[in-house]
């Protein structure tokens, strides 16, 4: 298991090679220029210019700018913000809590309502409940989420007044510290009454959004996988024995059925990510997904590769993670590679 | 199947019928993938005749008409049947030449990641060492940056129009092509009728195109088949930040994007837009559906 | 049943407590539009930047609240010497500054050694502070303070601070009261510096403002607490930036009193927030101007009656109600008609596709090819520049004119079109500072050659008008300069450089139970006069 995995880690330092240096060259190939962009219609004479990339050393030779950021990375730096100012790296772990806490929710949200939808389904194959669901799970997938999200906001919150629109917190009536970054977990340790319950609130909208494509793709995947391990012979032997359905695909079934909706659960965190930018986007939320847009438009060459890196280097954590769960549910596939 | 490709002239040539009613008696039987069908279909013929079917110029303003509500709302003109957008141009106009446009842009990246993903695919399981190596690893660096922020970076390099959407769109959905075509080759690689043809003096990229490849079609098809409708949802992503189509080519993302600010005001003029995506969408991911089931039972996990 | 009784004592509690709180601290919470960069407006250049500093700053003088006169504020009176030259601030006495977060105690009360160190900071290179936070002072250095200051020194006592100037300037009192100029703490630098966390000096503010720093958190708030400094006590005792970027969703926030005021609704939105009872919506004419330039220097733009066709065809009246959703109005000049020296006198161009079309033919143009050029960005003087560029050619296409539109990032947009790459295009300006120069000499403004200045985008130059803009700046009596820039006005009415499309109103609804709030003509959002009933 140990040989199992140093060898998968060492494979992935090619990676993060190959990673930073195309991080590197596509944010330099962007057109535009950040000292400009920031300068709105004002503009800015060449001299000041020419002074202003001298200061900000963009006026270096640009294998001397890699060997710089490639340096930085080294020793754990990132660089600075060209906006902020701020270290990238600060800047990324204040925003990073949104955006897990954004995803989690809307994971378990896709697995709490998924599974069972899958497993319904699975066992009343062909029936009205499969048909229904499969049915909204096909919706939910071809679902475009930035238009999804305006439709919740238009009659959720605008027109039936359910939900707050944007944001995180209530801030008129709460007030505590960011500690751990998560709203969910700051408001219980604030120890304000209805403080936890306002952040729920805050949260439900957007995790329902940006969970809608994972919910239909668990539901989907459990319905597949259960019905082809209803099939095998064990349960076929245990239905014999006369033991419960309940029990049948309760217990016997869903255990294995889950192993491959494991899988795609790991396997939609890179999505998840994806999705969260256009979520984050629509409901105004403090996460590294808006951020990056934004360091794109206000061409933020650290913030942007910075961030880029750190992404990746988590979706390529967790993939790994995946690989080494799966390794332990099914044996088998250590083996095999 | 494996049997006869041994063969490698009879796989070549073209499917006998046999087959194909086969599998279109399988695909009948799934009602709705023969509904998805009809409503691709349905667009497809819009899409194609849209200068004939529509009633005015997608891109004519009429001045004094602009964000009038579809025909069954109060308010609304009987001449402009969905209404008309925020500067007075009619939107059933707007949608059907939307569709040529968003299936253009679907159908280019399908085709375009087809032949790449097997390109890719394929060199990657026969040449095996180093090519193999560095094919996968930019595969997993693609799928390691999320799909629209690396698609944003790419249009942000080579600048924001439709060609470069579908450019963009293929990049980020190559790697699914490209590790299916090489997983599929793997297999196929271990079996007998390889082996028989290679033993019999098969050249190397006869082999791979005529013997291998054939035989990987059917999770391909059904690839493209999700491909299609993932294109088409990730470009409308695009057009809705501003990255796609530029103005004013009547691209559906773009339509959403444009409206936005008068979305509690006129949420027509926003809903139809989001409609069409999602039933184009909802009806291929339906036809795939059923070309995966009746292609290759074997692939209903994935 | 149980957890459904359970849940609603919680809720009534907690709506309890929440009304116990709202009696015991009054809490103003402002939906802004985005995140500020930092805290320091002399490295800053965003309208969201200075609103995030402002509470917690003062300058030597300030516009009156609402208006763009300037009055007293740390300074309590100054003199400007009769060769124009020296202009000496008397500081006012007994001035507090706040504490800071970080531990930081004020032992004094501001000197001049604090004005002094504000301006060092952005002038001198050798300045301890100059480097921290990549210091770029952008608005020093546009303002032409470099080009304009000699030196800046103590008087006869701390409380006196002594401005040389290389030549008059008659604008110079009022770009004092621009943000940039904020005074700040030269004892608070120190202490950071001798602590080894300078950087801190831009992202944890002290000034001598009326709101005090307590926190932010990027993307999401910002919150200052009131501070008994030397204009009173605020009547709020908490003040709340709400970082929103949505404004939908700002107004959705206010509708529900989750903020009480808010920036830029949503145009198309304004009908349904007027008929919100709670709400009221405040308007202010807008010291901006957005406009279509046509580039002289390329033909057949070169024409002045082919500059004047295109000005004949564009339906203005059109792109007031779909592009400004009726929140502008028609611009005739230049400038706004709140700002004086604006020529009531002129008229405007008339909309008329069959005269612009025979104008253009007699002109002997025809097959004219085109491109129109519009902003990536939503601005402040242009809230939809794509819309407005579909109408242009839609327009366009009427007198027979093919156009093709033409967009790039937003910071390369600006750059090509001072480049004057464009054949057409659409661009605008918000005044600084309240003063017509910053009209007329900073956008039609050329150089002493007769070559266009980069913000004069139409790359027009008339030796005439030139000559009437330049005479304005150096004299000091307004009503003689108001008369040199109604005649500008005049010539550029009838040479048509460019065509103004609109200065947009500014709208800002509050809840009805805030009192004392005013809308600036110069898009700042100040709290200092604010109540809340």
């Amino acid at each position: 298991m140990i040989r199992f995995l140093l060898r998968r880690l060492a494979l992935t330092i090619p990676t993060f090679i190959a990673l930073m240096f195309i991080t590197f060259v596509m944010v330099r190939l962007v057109p535009g220029d950040p000292i400009e962009v920031r300068r709105g219609e004002r503009g800015i004479s060449p001299e000041r210019l020419a002074q202003l990339r001298h200061e900000m050393g963009l006026d270096q030779p640009v294998w001397k700018q890699f060997l710089d950021y490639a340096n930085g990375l080294l020793h754990g730096d990132f660089g600075t913000s060209l906006v902020s100012k701020s270290p990238v790296l600060h800047e990324f772990f204040t925003l990073f809590p949104a955006t897990v806490e954004l995803t989690l929710t809307a994971m378990l949200f896709a697995v709490v309502l998924g599974v069972p939808a899958g497993v319904i389904a699975a066992s009343r194959r062909g029936g009205f409940y499969d048909q229904t669901l499969m049915g909204l799970a096909l919706t939910g997938y071809s679902m475009p989420i930035f238009w999804w999200g305006l439709i919740l906001v238009l009659v959720m919150s605008n027109t039936l007044g359910l939900t707050p629109v944007s944001g995180r917190t209530d801030l008129i009536n709460y007030f505590y510290d960011p500690v751990t970054g998560f709203a969910l977990i700051d408001s219980l340790l604030s120890g304000q009454e209805g403080a936890f319950g306002d952040a729920v609130h805050h949260l439900i909208l957007p995790m329902i959004v940006l969970g809608t494509l994972p919910l239909a793709v668990i539901a989907r995947m459990t319905r597949s996988s259960m019905l082809e391990v209803l099939e095998e012979d064990y349960v076929r032997t245990a239905r014999a024995k006369g033991l419960s359905w309940t029990r049948v695909v309760g217990v016997h079934a869903l255990r294995n059925a889950l192993i491959p909706v494991v899988t795609v659960i790991g396997l939609q965190v890179g999505g998840l990510l994806a999705g969260a930018v256009l979520t984050e986007t629509i409901f105004s939320w403090p996460g590294v997904g808006k951020w990056l847009i934004e360091s794109i438009n206000r061409r933020d060459y650290p913030a942007l590769q910075g961030g880029i890196m750190l992404i990746a280097t988590i979706v390529i954590i967790v993939n790994l993670l995946v690989d080494m769960l799966y390794g332990l549910i099914n044996p088998r596939i250590r083996h095999a590679r | 199947m494996p049997g006869d490709a041994s063969l490698p002239a009879a796989a070549a040539a073209p499917a006998p019928p046999g087959p194909f009613r086969a599998f279109w008696r399988a695909f009948r039987e799934n009602r709705g993938a023969v509904l998805g069908l009809a409503v691709v279909g349905f667009i497809l013929f819009v899409a194609v005749f849209a200068p004939l079917l529509a009633p005015y110029s997608p891109i004519e303003q009429f001045r004094g008409f602009s964000k009038l509500p579809p025909f069954w709302v109060e308010g609304s003109d009987p001449r402009f049947i969905l209404g008309t957008d925020a500067v007075g141009r009619d939107m059933l106009s707007r949608l059907m030449y939307g569709a040529r446009v968003s299936l253009f842009i679907g159908l280019s990246v399908m085709v375009v990641s087809m032949v790449a993903g097997v390109a890719l695919g394929l060199s990657a399981a026969f040449f095996g060492g180093i090519i193999d190596v560095i094919i996968i690893r930019v595969m997993d660096l693609i799928m390691a940056i999320p799909s629209l922020v690396l698609a944003i970076l790419i249009i942000a390099i080579i600048g924001p129009n439709l060609a470069n959407t579908i450019a963009a769109v293929t990049v980020v959905g190559l790697p699914r092509y490209v590790r299916l075509v090489r997983a599929s080759a793997l297999t196929e690689l271990t079996r007998d009728y390889v082996t028989a043809a290679r033993v019999s003096g098969v050249g190397r990229f006869r082999l791979m195109t005529v013997t291998v490849l054939p035989n990987c079609l059917a999770p391909l098809i059904v690839q493209a088949a999700l491909g299609l409708s993932d294109a088409i949802l990730e470009a409308a992503g695009l057009g809705f930040l501003g990255l796609g189509a530029q103005p004013p080519t009547p691209e559906w993302g773009a339509m959403l994007a444009d409206t936005r600010d008068l979305m509690l005001s006129h949420p027509w003029v926003m809903a139809f837009p989001g409609l069409a995506i999602l039933t184009t969408v909802l009806a291929i991911n339906l036809m795939g559906d059923g070309l995966r089931d009746a292609l290759d039972p074997r692939l209903r996990r994935s | 049943m149980k957890i459904r009784i359970l849940l609603g004592a919680a809720l009534l509690a907690s709506s309890m407590l929440a009304a116990n709180a709202a009696e015991a601290a009054k809490t103003l919470v402002y939906c802004s539009e985005g995140s500020p960069e930092n805290f320091t407006p002399a490295i800053n250049t965003t309208g969201t930047s200075f609103d995030a500093a402002r509470p917690v700053y003062n300058r030597l003088v300030q516009f009156t609240p609402g208006t763009t006169e300037v009055e007293p504020a740390l300074a309590e009176s100054w003199t400007v010497s009769p060769d124009g030259l020296t202009i000496t601030f008397k500081l006012r006495p007994g001035v507090k500054f706040h504490s800071g977060v970080n531990g930081f105690t004020p032992t004094r009360d501001l000197t001049a050694e604090d004005v002094i160190w504000s301006f060092d900071r952005q002038s001198k290179p050798d300045h301890p502070y100059a480097k921290i936070s990549g210091g770029s002072f952008d608005y020093f250095n546009d303002m032409g303070m470099p080009d304009l200051l000699e030196s800046i020194t103590k008087g006869d006592d701390d409380l006196t601070v002594i401005f040389k100037l290389k030549k008059p300037n008659a604008p110079i009192i009022a770009n004092l009261a621009m943000d940039f100029a904020a005074i700040q703490s030269a004892e608070y630098a120190r202490y950071l510096l001798d602590k080894g966390t300078p950087e801190q000096f831009d992202q944890i503010p002290v000034g001598t403002g009326s709101f005090e720093f307590v926190a932010y958190q990027k993307d999401a708030v910002i919150r200052f607490k009131a501070f008994d400094g030397w204009a009173g006590k605020p009547k709020i005792d908490n003040l709340v930036y709400a970082i929103t970027p949505d404004a939908t969703a700002r107004y959705a926030k206010l509708k529900a009193n989750e903020c009480q005021v808010m920036i830029a609704p949503n145009p198309a939105d304004l009908p349904e927030i007027k008929k919100n009872p709670d709400v009221k919506v405040l308007e202010q004419a807008g010291l901006n101007i957005g406009y279509y330039a046509m580039n002289n220097l390329k033909p057949p733009f070169d024409n002045r009656e082919v500059r004047k066709a295109f000005a004949m065809a564009v339906d203005r009246d059109a792109i007031l109600k779909e592009v400004y959703q009726g929140a502008g109005q028609k611009a005739t000049n230049l400038i706004p008609p709140t700002m004086w020296s604006y020529d009531e006198s002129i008229e405007g161009v008339e909309y008329n596709p069959e005269k612009a079309k025979k104008m253009l033919a007699d002109a002997g143009v025809k097959d004219l090819k085109i491109d129109i050029w519009w902003m990536p960005v939503q601005r402040p003087y242009n809230p939809n520049a794509k819309r407005m560029a579909e109408m242009i050619q839609a327009d366009l296409a009427r007198i027979g004119v093919e156009s093709t539109l033409v967009s790039y990032e937003w910071g390369e947009y600006r750059k090509r079109m001072q480049a004057g790459e464009h054949m057409t295009g659409m661009l605008g300006w918000t005044g600084d500072n309240g003063d017509p120069d910053n009209f007329f000499g900073v956008l039609l403004g050329c150089n002493s050659e007769g070559k266009p200045n980069s913000n004069n985008i139409p790359k027009w130059c008339n030796a005439k008008f030139q000559d009437v803009v330049n005479r304005a700046v150096q004299i000091t009596d307004q009503n003689e300069r108001a008369k040199l820039y109604k005649e500008a006005q005049k010539i550029q009415a009838e040479e048509m450089p460019q065509l103004n499309i609109a200065h947009s109103t500014v709208y800002e609804p509050i809840r009805t139970n805030v009192k004392g709030y005013k809308v600036s003509p110069l898009g700042a959002h100040e709290f200092q006069n604010v109540e809340l009933e």
